[in-house]
């Protein structure tokens, strides 16, 4: 690639977010009523539908599962609290900008595409969810991965064509009607949720409140994985309840929304979409997915599980809830892709990015493993939010520059990528020498044995990774600033 | 006028979750609790966007 085309593809890039490039002013603020609606709203999605029964299905126990989410829910709202929100008050910048800074134009662009993709990913997630109830009145029957559907019927697929186009289509005319919509939508789902589960309760059994504990036990959440799905413990539970936002809060995501915020102790507004969405619709979803199996049904699918607890109100809530997310979620990742194709109209990218969504949401197998791929994804992107709240706060008491990419005018910070990858490559290697088949082969025999016995499941690995991030990106920083040439190139720059 | 929207909108919502506490409590069956929720859900759906403000942070900034 030659100067003069990277140039570009960085001035797009820049052309792109520019009119977000200055920081907030105070008169854009807003107060807790704007946070907590909103997050109230942006976590109760209709992938809560797949995760509350992914749970059950992979046989968590009622005590690990009510008090796993209790204590990962809770180091989530910390997350925001703590380590998100004062970042996005403090700078009033996007992640964009404050990437940018921090590791230069190029990673800014990796970290756009990679995004962007993700985002397809979960986009086909949501229309996955939706299809499953479009697909009842038309007697489809939806693809059961546990049973070994790898690919939906050819009726499904038309079906999936059909949502996606029509989701495409409406995220090419842009998404504030969409957006508007999803926010009327929000207060009537999380009581379609809690509706569902309440109804079922008499059918498992359950008369009064004070047998519901015992009926948790024995009839939901049993502590027996269903098929060949592993067994989830608390850790698991607490662990994926923290990891699945960890892109957003210690990823620093959410610095582009906290930016509007009057004061970080708003980030505590996190607490409304995590208890009655990560929580409430997930122990719901549970509840409704135990029931329906209890019934003698099989392959509980979302549309299916809302059916049976909610009736007809209940499939419209999973299409809804499937369709106001994938929509503003496939708008984003065409925003996102729209850097890396120079010539394309938006509209042209926007349906490229469909195409992507609607296949992955043929593939059964991503809403049977959204919990992995979830975790997978926040590991991915959480080392360079570890950069920005090291480099915010630390490096100045240090002795280290901050924003040092921007005042050394380097495209790209190599402390960032070298660490980015050393934080990737420590989570992949400490799962997979228990987990990818081709790596524990590798290694057998020859891991020493405090290492044998430490075993990680990818859940567990936000914590270690984040100190690995966070130690290799010093030790880097150190290297550039104090030892190498850098700083030589940084006082010439004139700064 | 926005008042009485505001009032059928709730009525919409109360709908929603007061069936599903009269089936646990074995007062109406389930095909009557699924009929109460699609009348909630209209009511609802018919009312509430004219009276629920919906503006995004995005959206402002645009």
């Amino acid at each position: 690639m030659s100067t003069g085309q990277k140039s570009t593809l960085i001035e797009r890039l820049d052309a792109l977010y520019e009119y977000e490039r200055e920081p907030v002013t105070k008169d854009k603020l807003h107060g807790w009523k704007t946070f907590i609606a909103m997050f109230s709203g942006e976590h109760i999605a209709g992938t809560e539908f797949v995760l509350g029964p992914l749970m059950v299905m992979h046989g968590v126990s009622a005590k690990d599962f009510f008090l796993g989410l209790l204590v990962g829910n809770f180091l989530a709202v910390l997350s925001w609290a703590l380590f998100c929100a004062p970042v996005g008050v403090k700078t009033r910048l996007t992640i964009y900008w404050q990437l940018r800074k921090i590791c230069g134009p190029y990673l800014m662009v990796a970290y756009s595409a990679f995004y962007a993709i993700i985002l397809c990913l979960l986009a086909g997630a949501m229309v996955n969810v939706a299809v499953t109830s479009v697909s009842i009145p038309f007697h489809i029957p939806n693809p059961d991965f546990v049973a070994g559907d790898m690919i939906p019927t050819v009726p499904w697929m038309l079906l999936a064509v059909v949502v996606g186009a029509v989701i495409a289509i409406l995220a090419v005319l842009g998404f504030e009607k969409i957006a508007h919509f999803s926010k009327v939508c929000a207060p009537w789902m999380v009581l379609i949720f809690f509706a569902g589960a309440i109804a079922v309760l008499a059918d498992l059994g359950v008369s009064s409140i004070g047998e519901f504990w015992s009926v948790a036990n024995e009839k939901i959440f049993t502590g027996i994985p269903t098929g060949a799905n592993t067994k989830y413990t608390f850790w698991h539970v607490m662990g994926f309840a923290w990891l699945c936002n960890a892109t957003q809060h210690i990823g620093m995501a959410d610095i582009t929304i906290f930016r509007y915020a009057k004061k970080w102790t708003q980030g505590f507004a996190s607490a409304f979409g995590m208890y009655l969405g990560h929580y409430g619709a997930w122990v719901c979803s549970g509840i409704l997915c135990a029931a329906y199996l209890a019934a003698g049904n099989t392959n509980p699918q979302p549309g299916n599980i809302a059916l049976f607890g909610a009736g007809f109100a209940g499939a419209v809530c999973v299409v809804i809830a499937g369709w106001t997310t994938a929509n503003p979620t496939l708008y984003r990742a065409g925003l996102a892709f729209q850097v890396t194709t120079p010539n394309w109209k938006r509209w042209k990218v926007t349906f490229a990015a469909g195409v992507f969504m609607i296949i992955t949401a043929c593939i059964p197998a991503v809403n049977a493993n959204l919990d992995r791929i979830v975790a997978y994804y926040g590991l991915f992107f959480m080392p360079l939010g570890a950069f920005i709240f090291i480099d915010l706060w630390i490096f100045p008491k240090i002795g280290l520059i901050k924003d040092y990419a921007e005042k050394a005018k380097l495209m790209i910070s190599w402390p960032a990528l070298l660490a980015w990858i050393g934080a990737l490559l420590f989570s992949v290697f400490m799962y997979g020498k228990d987990n990818y088949g081709w790596l524990s082969k590798l290694l057998e025999g020859r891991q020493p044995e405090w290492l044998a016995n430490i075993k990680l499941d990818l859940m567990l690995l936000i914590a270690p990774e984040w100190v690995v991030a966070v130690t290799l990106y010093l030790l880097f920083c150190i290297i550039q600033q104090k030892i190498g040439k850098s700083k030589v190139q940084y006082r010439e720059a004139g700064q | 006028m926005k008042n009485i929207l505001k009032i059928i909108s709730l009525q919409g919502l109360l709908l929603t979750i007061v069936p599903s506490l009269l089936v646990f409590k074995g007062v109406i069956d389930l095909k009557l609790h699924y009929n109460l929720m699609i009348i909630g859900m209209v009511l609802w759906f018919e009312t509430a966007p004219f009276w629920m403000k919906g503006t995004s942070l995005e959206e402002k900034e645009q």
